[in-house]
Parts: structure tokens; sequence; C-alpha cells
């Protein structure tokens, strides 16, 4: 009786959860679906479920565009605005975390209403600034817009798990005789490396998906992913699978990373506000 | 091994003084325990020691050489921590090998050291288990472990044994004195069970709002506490307090009137008491006598029956409790009444001020 | 405004009085708040000089000190007023939909039914990619008044098919960012939700609260917090939205949908007036300022908690 009145309800959830799932992921299927699909078979209407799948948008898009220059650019800036952003987000973290002072609350708070510019307000003079100093349109340039753009975050993230460690271990370590490095490297750093690891994921995502330094301070040197994707989407000549298939491709490494680790960056993203 | 001397030590957080002026001297191979009501200071004053915390005002010397700026680790002290404290990503092994490892002791000596210390506390088959792994008291033994392989010169204990269940806190209480008469290391240890303080310790100091209330031994302060807070601090269950007047002051002691009862003769040396005066009587509930002539009668209340002893709580006629500790057997009632008898030479008068007159005949035992 | 921040963080950032290690700890610090004080002066510094020159890249005539005339154009530009009320639309809108959504969904995929765990991580999937990416594919393949699949799905039914980027460009636009955002609101939310004390709902059942007594007296004032972080780490994002506007409706028709990041980029890049898109810079910096401290002040009592 009891297991009866249970077992419908739960068929239930179980239909309207998947159908809510289904229905938001179904625009990410339908874009891997395209990328296989023929030009053809990709506007006709209306549309099918069932077609010939072929390789030959893929085809073309590594035909146009260097897809892997497009990706090592990609990578290279995520990867080296994310370790700058952690080589200056530690120790300001630690600092905070563990020997605030009278002003440590309001240079976090500082910290955070800079990420509150809006990127187009300083638009002209970063883009001003990084023609004058060369570093337009390279992968160093754009790395350190985003370090700066993530930095923050990086650094709130990372006080909140700080401010998990007991304290009383570091002064263990203090008193085993570890200096202010080991003490860093040995005690808090292992202690506190789920946090780390998903501060340094959401800062990859962010960096990969970042757009709007991307198309505005690259040209083809350093252009990234973003700017590989804008090549395709030009409104003259728009080709559905062409276009699906690069979207594909542009997107495939960081949402696979992202199923992988999201157990992993769930427990950073929530900035302390789950107890 | 080492002596510690502590010279007025200060420690100020924010303009408001937090320790006012500590001097201590502990001597070598000495168990010392820190007593105190909560935010009195005792933990502070630990910390200070260790190097946790700086000293503001004073001077802190191991072996006569004054340490106030230098490292923790470099004063030659291990501490267990409340919370133990162990790095919970290196395993037990690894937890007593981080400090000998930054000492720079080579890794044989380590091997050997760590090996004759876990197998010491029982740890030698949890050396590869992380400390998420072991059971409370496990975890306890590895955080003392750990101190004992650096082969301190002073043993720091905050609070030690706060985190285990009364069965294991008695066990380790055991455990802890065993050690330290086989290390024979200067202790210094924080609580605030005063059964802990009674049971382990060489000497008690005890605190209250950064300053130091008495120091002495165990029963000096159990049986001649110095004022009121340590009379009421230590003992349980506690000592009974009972407002009193001076009737006259004689050879034997000074002779005091309860507010309902007989006259009674507490053997202090008088001092400056004058006549009617109001003083304090203070008599711990294993000094009162239940004795139908006694000075005082009163009704029972409560009965608390703990197997060996039975704890009355009888009020007296002005309505205040008090409790009389009586053999397991007896056979009150509550509801009862009771004459009430108390040993004068057990009795401890407070002046006005809270402090007490001292005893004519001091306890054998006292020291 | 810090004054507010700094009320709001209260909470965050209230820490038991600690040790100091005797040399400054600063040090430790410093890199990264000099790195982040030049980041965010001198380009602060250099817009609000450009912002009162008279500055056009195509016409290298026109230079000098221009007054208030850059700022006097813009605030009187209706254009400019539009862009505004669609920046907070577009703020409060997908606020809306990401957070009451987010805690319906949360809440659904808390309970237990089969393949959960693979629902889940379809629901969070939109999070991982890219804005241009997103707004692309809502534009053609989901949307296209012709080919895309929502279309064939009205005429299916039987409806005509609505240009939805044409005639309801704001709306559309705000609907594919809540798309983006939605699953990182459930992420959070959702891990807030799992972190509820059984023992708690237990005793609310025992009390005979019913599953909706449940969710209002004892999941929702649970999420307080985690729906606060949500709105903080949203709002920074979608008051910088650009790529999803550029790619879908250039901010047209006309202005519709032009918020204030769209529109000081049209004015420098697209009608090359530095100073004009300074200016806009400068008023995008206050409002964004101002937009902080109004919704830091509103869920400010739940930080502190």
């Amino acid at each position: 009786m009891a297991r009866k009145t249970q077992l419908l309800p739960k068929i239930a959830l179980g239909v309207v959860g998947w159908a809510v799932a289904l229905w938001i992921f179904f625009p990410i299927f339908w874009m891997v679906l395209t990328g296989f699909k023929t030009e053809m078979d990709a506007i006709s209407t209306p549309p099918h479920l069932i077609f010939h799948p072929t390789l030959q948008s893929y085809h073309d898009v590594f035909a146009q565009e260097n897809y892997w220059h497009f990706t090592f650019n990609t990578v290279l800036m995520s990867v080296f605005a994310t370790g700058g952003a952690l080589l200056l987000g530690v120790p300001a973290a630690y600092s905070m975390a563990f020997f605030p002072g009278k002003r440590t609350r309001g240079t976090l708070l500082w910290m955070l209403s800079t990420r509150m510019l809006p990127p187009v307000g300083v638009l002209v003079p970063v883009y001003l600034i990084a023609r004058s100093t060369h570093l337009l349109d390279t992968i160093i340039g754009l790395g350190i817009i985003n370090l700066l753009t993530n930095l923050p975050i990086i650094v709130w993230m990372l006080y909140t798990f700080f401010k998990e460690v007991p304290v009383p271990i570091l002064e263990a370590g203090r008193m085993d005789g570890a200096n202010r490095w080991q003490e860093i490297s040995v005690v808090l750093l292992p202690l506190a490396l789920p946090g780390i690891a998903s501060t340094a994921l959401l800062s990859l995502i962010l960096c990969w998906n970042e757009a709007f330094w991307s198309l505005n301070l690259t040209s083809s040197n350093a252009a990234p992913l973003a700017s590989f994707i804008a090549s395709f989407s030009s409104p003259e000549g728009l080709f559905f699978a062409k276009l699906s298939a690069a979207s594909t491709l542009a997107v495939a490494p960081i949402l696979v990373f992202g199923w992988f680790s999201q157990k992993q960056l769930v427990r950073g993203l929530t900035f302390g506000a789950v107890k | 091994m080492a002596k510690v001397e502590l010279r007025d030590i200060r420690k100020t957080y924010h303009a408001e003084e937090i320790i006012k002026g500590v001097s201590l001297d502990i001597n070598d191979e000495e168990f010392v325990v820190f007593v105190g009501p909560s935010g009195c200071g005792k933990s502070t004053l630990l910390r200070m020691i260790a190097g946790l915390e700086e000293i503001s005002a004073g001077d802190l010397l191991i072996d006569g050489k004054r340490v106030n700026d230098i490292e923790p680790a470099k004063r030659g002290l291990a501490m267990v921590f409340q919370s133990y404290a162990l790095y919970p990503h290196m395993n037990v092994y690894q937890n007593m090998e981080f400090g000998l490892k930054l000492a720079g002791m080579p890794e044989p000596e380590r091997r050997q050291k760590i090996n004759d210390v876990a197998k010491t506390l029982q740890l030698d088959s949890y050396l590869k288990h992380k400390p998420g792994q072991l059971s409370g008291g496990q975890r306890q033994r590895v955080a003392i472990g750990r101190a004992i392989v650096r082969n301190p010169k002073v043993f720091l204990f905050d609070e030690p044994l706060s985190n285990l269940d009364a069965a294991l806190r008695g066990q380790m209480r055991v455990e802890l004195a065993t050690l330290h008469r086989r290390l024979k290391a200067t202790t210094i240890y924080v609580t605030h069970d005063q059964v802990e303080a009674m049971t382990m310790a060489d000497k008690i100091v005890v605190l209250q709002k950064g300053v130091v209330e008495q120091v002495g031994s165990p029963l000096e302060l159990y049986h001649h506490p110095r004022n009121l807070f340590v009379a009421r601090f230590i003992g349980s269950p506690p000592m009974n307090f009972l407002p009193v007047t001076v009737r006259s002051v004689t050879e034997n002691g000074i002779v005091v009137a309860l507010d309902h009862g007989a006259p009674v003769t507490v053997p202090v040396l008088p001092g400056e008491t004058a006549s009617a005066e109001a003083m304090t009587l203070g008599i711990r509930p294993e000094h009162i006598v239940l004795d139908p002539q006694g000075e005082i009668t009163g009704t029972i209340r409560m009965v608390e029956r703990l197997g060996a002893l039975t704890l009355l709580h009888v009020a007296l006629p002005d309505g205040a409790l008090i409790i009389v500790q009586t053999d397991g057997d007896h056979g009150g009632e509550v509801d009862a009444p009771v004459g009430l008898r108390l040993l004068a030479e057990n009795c401890h008068l407070f002046d006005a001020r809270g402090m007490a007159l001292t005893k004519l005949v001091r306890h054998r035992l006292a020291g | 405004m810090f004054r507010s921040w700094s009320l709001t963080m209260e909470a965050v950032i209230a820490t038991p009085e600690r040790v100091k290690r005797k040399s400054g700890a600063g040090v430790f610090l410093s890199p990264a708040v000099i790195i982040l004080l030049i980041w965010s002066l001198i380009p602060l510094v250099l817009t609000l000089w450009y912002s009162f020159q008279n500055y056009n890249l195509v016409d290298p005539t026109l230079k000098g000190f221009a007054g208030f005339s850059n700022y006097v154009y813009l605030l009187t530009d209706p254009d400019f007023l539009y862009a505004l009320l669609n920046t907070v639309l577009l703020v409060l809108g997908v606020l809306v939909i990401s957070v009451g959504g987010g805690v319906l969904l949360a809440v659904l995929y808390d309970q237990d039914f089969f393949g959960r765990g693979i629902a889940r991580v379809l629901v969070i999937s939109p999070f991982f990619v890219m804005p241009t990416v997103s707004a692309l594919l809502w534009k053609n393949l989901m949307l296209h008044p012709i080919y895309g699949v929502y279309s064939a799905f009205m005429r299916a039914i039987g409806l005509q098919p609505i240009d939805w980027l044409a005639h309801y460009p704001m709306q559309t636009v705000m609907m594919i960012v809540a798309w983006e955002w939605l699953p990182f609101a459930v992420l959070i939310l959702l891990t807030a939700v799992q972190s509820l004390d059984h023992e708690q709902k237990e005793a609310a059942r025992m009390d005979g609260a019913g599953p909706i007594a449940r969710f209002r007296y004892i999941i929702l004032p649970h999420l307080s917090r985690a729906i606060t972080v949500v709105i903080m780490i949203e709002t920074i994002y979608l008051l910088t939205v650009f790529a999803e506007i550029s790619v879908t409706t250039s901010g047209g028709p006309g202005v519709a949908s032009t918020n204030l990041a769209f529109l000081i980029y049209s004015r420098a890049l697209l009608q090359f007036d530095i100073g004009g898109a300074s200016a806009g810079g400068v008023i995008a910096i206050i409002i964004a300022n101002i937009i902080a401290a109004f919704l830091v002040r509103a869920v400010a009592r739940n930080l502190e908690a």
C-alpha cells in the first residue's frame, strides 16, 4: 500500500525531471546533430531527425579555418590566465583569510567591485594601451586581460576555501617548524586542494567562453575559439551544417571537460553560501 | 629538561588587556595545569608560551633564556591541540615525521624514532592510516605521538581531552599521567575540567580574567583556597557558602553565628577581624554530617544517589540550598527534616573582599 | 558604494581574532591588490579623460577639450535611455527566470528518480557553452523563422511561425541569456538544497508540514544565502551582456535590443566616436555601481545571517 502510493509520484517526478532536462539540453543536442547533416538536410522543413550522417561539414570547417590554431590559442590563453590568477590569488587569499586586518574586508569588496566595471566602459583605453604595449593580438595580452577579469572572483573563492581550513592545523605546522612558504605549500594547499581545483576549473571555463575581449583585442595571431566561431557566422552565406559543426568543435572540449569535472566544480561555485 | 619562567607576562588585544601580568615559575619535570572558566585567558597564556601569540609585555624564559622573539619551532616545545590538528592529507607516519623532516633529521633516525614512539602509543599498526580513518582516541594518540617524537623540552596541551567521551577521557588521563612519569618532561596543560586538574597536576594555576588567582598543589587548592573564586571553582560538588556574622575572636579561632543556628568556632587566624563583621563561611559537602543535634536544621529537597555516595540538597530556613554528602546507604527522603553539624576544623572563612582567612592548622597533604 | 558592500559582506568576512605572524602578511596581498588597482584605475582614468575630449577616429580635425558635451549629447539621446532601460530589464528578467526556475529545478533534481545524475548533467550543460555559440544556436537552429526547430514545431501544431528576434528582440535575447544562466543557478542551488539537514526536513514532517509548507518554511529560507550568491555573480555578468546581442540582433531592430554595453560598443567601434563612447563607459560604470548598491542592499540581510 505504502509502496504503491509512493511509486506513482516517483514516476511522475522522473518524467518531469527528464522532460525538463531534455528540453534544456535540446539546443545542444540539435547543434551536434546538425553538424552531421548535409546543408540540404540542415535546412529541410520540417527538420529531419533521421538522415544520412556525413562528415562533410567538418571537412569544410577544417578546410576553411585552422581549428587547431584557435584551440591551441584558447587553451594556452586559458591556462596562462588561470595559472597567473592562482599565483596572485593564493597569497592574497591566504593573507586575507588568516591575517585579516582592518582593511581586509574593504580590500575584498573593492576587488569584487572592480569586477562590476563593464568591460565595454574601458574598452577604448584598454585597446589603446594594448596597442602601444604591443600586446594587441597576442596570447599574453588576452591572457592578462582574462587574468585580471577573473582575479577578483578567484580571490573570493579561494578566500572562502581557506577560511574553512582549521587554523590549528596551520599552527601545528608552525609548531613543527614550517616557515611561511612551507606552511602554504605543504600544509595549506594540499588541504584546500579540492577548492583550488574547482577555482581553477571555473576560471578555465570563464576564459574559454570569454567573447568580448577575444573579439576586440585579437584578430588572427592570437584569436581564440570565440573568433573561430565568429568567422562562420557572417549573415551572408550562412551554412547551418557548417556552423553547427564549427560550434560543436568550439564547445565540445569545454563541455566534456565540464561534464567530467562538474562534481568538483560545484564545490567551489557556492562561494561559501552552502555550509 | 627545562624550566619555564613567566615574568609579568601581558597580552593586549585592541587596547584591552586579556592577560594582566602573570608571573610564574614552572620547574623542570613539573606537570602544571592551567585551569579556569572559559575566557579566563588560560589558552591564550599557553599559546603565548608556544609562540603562537605575541607577548605584548613581559618576559618568557625557557631554561633562563628569553624566548619572546623566537619562532615557535625553535623554542623546543611541542603542542597537542584541542582539535588534534593532525594533517588530514598525511598518514600517521607522515604526521609524526613532518616536524622531524623540517628539522633536518636524517631518514634512518626518523624512522627509528617514529617506530619507537608508535610502539609505545600502540599506533604501530596504524602508521599507514590517514587521520580520517582513526577513532577519536587514536587521533589523540597520534597528536601526542607527533609531540613526543620531537623530543621537546616542554609539552603543551590545550584541552586535549575535551573532544573525547567520558570513558575514554578517564583512560587518557591515566595514560597521560603515566607518560609524564616516564618521559619526565616539563608539561603545561590547559583545561577547564577541574577533575583533570586535580588528578594530573603537580601544580595547579587557577586563572580568572587574565589574573592568577592561586598557584599550588591540588590538595593545597582544595583545602586552602586563597579566595572565594578558587574555593568555588575547585571541588565537585562545589563548596557550600553561608553568610555569617562574627561573634567574637578567640585564640581557637573566630566564633561566627549563622543566620539560623548555633554559633561555630572556625579555627583561623583572626588578623584584623572585628566583632559583628559580616563574613562568608565555606564548607564542602563532605564536611557536613547529619546530626539531629547539629547547629542547623533544614529540609531535604532532592536526593542524588551516586551509588557509593548520596548527595542531599538541603534547604535551610532562609531558603538557601546546600549540598550535603552522605554515604550511599543513607535513606534520606525528600521533604524530610534533617539536622546538620558542620565540621568546624574544615570550615573556611572569607572576608568581605572574598579573601580566605589563614587556617590555624594546615592540611597534612596540602604541602 | 563601499559602505553598503561592507555591510553586506560582514558575514562573509567576519573572522575570529587570530594571531599575527610577526612580519606583515600584506606582502602576500599586495601583488594582487596592486595589479587590480592598476587594472581598475588606469583604464578608468583614461576613460574619464577621453570622455571630456573631442575624439573621433574618422575626423582627426575634431580635437581638444569637449567639456560635458559628450555627456550632454549622450544623456539627451533617446537611444541612451532606451539602452539603459534594456540593461535593467535584461538583468532583472534573467535574474527572475534563473533564480525562480533554479529554485524549482534544484528541488526537482534533489528528488530521487531514474537517471537523475544524467538528467542533472544535461541541465547544467548550457553553462559550459560559450555565449557566441549559444546565441548562434538559438538564432539559427532554434528560432529561425523558416528553418528553426521551434518554427517547425509551431507549423506542426497549426500556428504561424514567429520571427522572434524581429518581433520580440529584447524578450528573445533575455530568454537566450536565461538559458545560459539558469544552469548556473541550478548548480549552486542544488548543492544548497542537498546540504539541508535531513533531520530538519523530518522534524518539519513530524510537525505536520506538507510539501508546500516544507518548501516555503524550510527549504526556501535555507536557500537564501545561495540565492544571494547567484544574484550577485549573475548580476556581474548580466550587466555586461554583449556577445548574445551582437550575434543575434546587433542591438536592433533600431535600438530595440541595445543595452548599454552594446550602445557603447556601437559608438566606439561602429561610429569611431571615442569621446562619446568613453562618456558612455563612465555612465555605464556609474550605473553598474548604482544597480549593484541597490541589489546588495536588498539582499544584505541574507548575507549577514
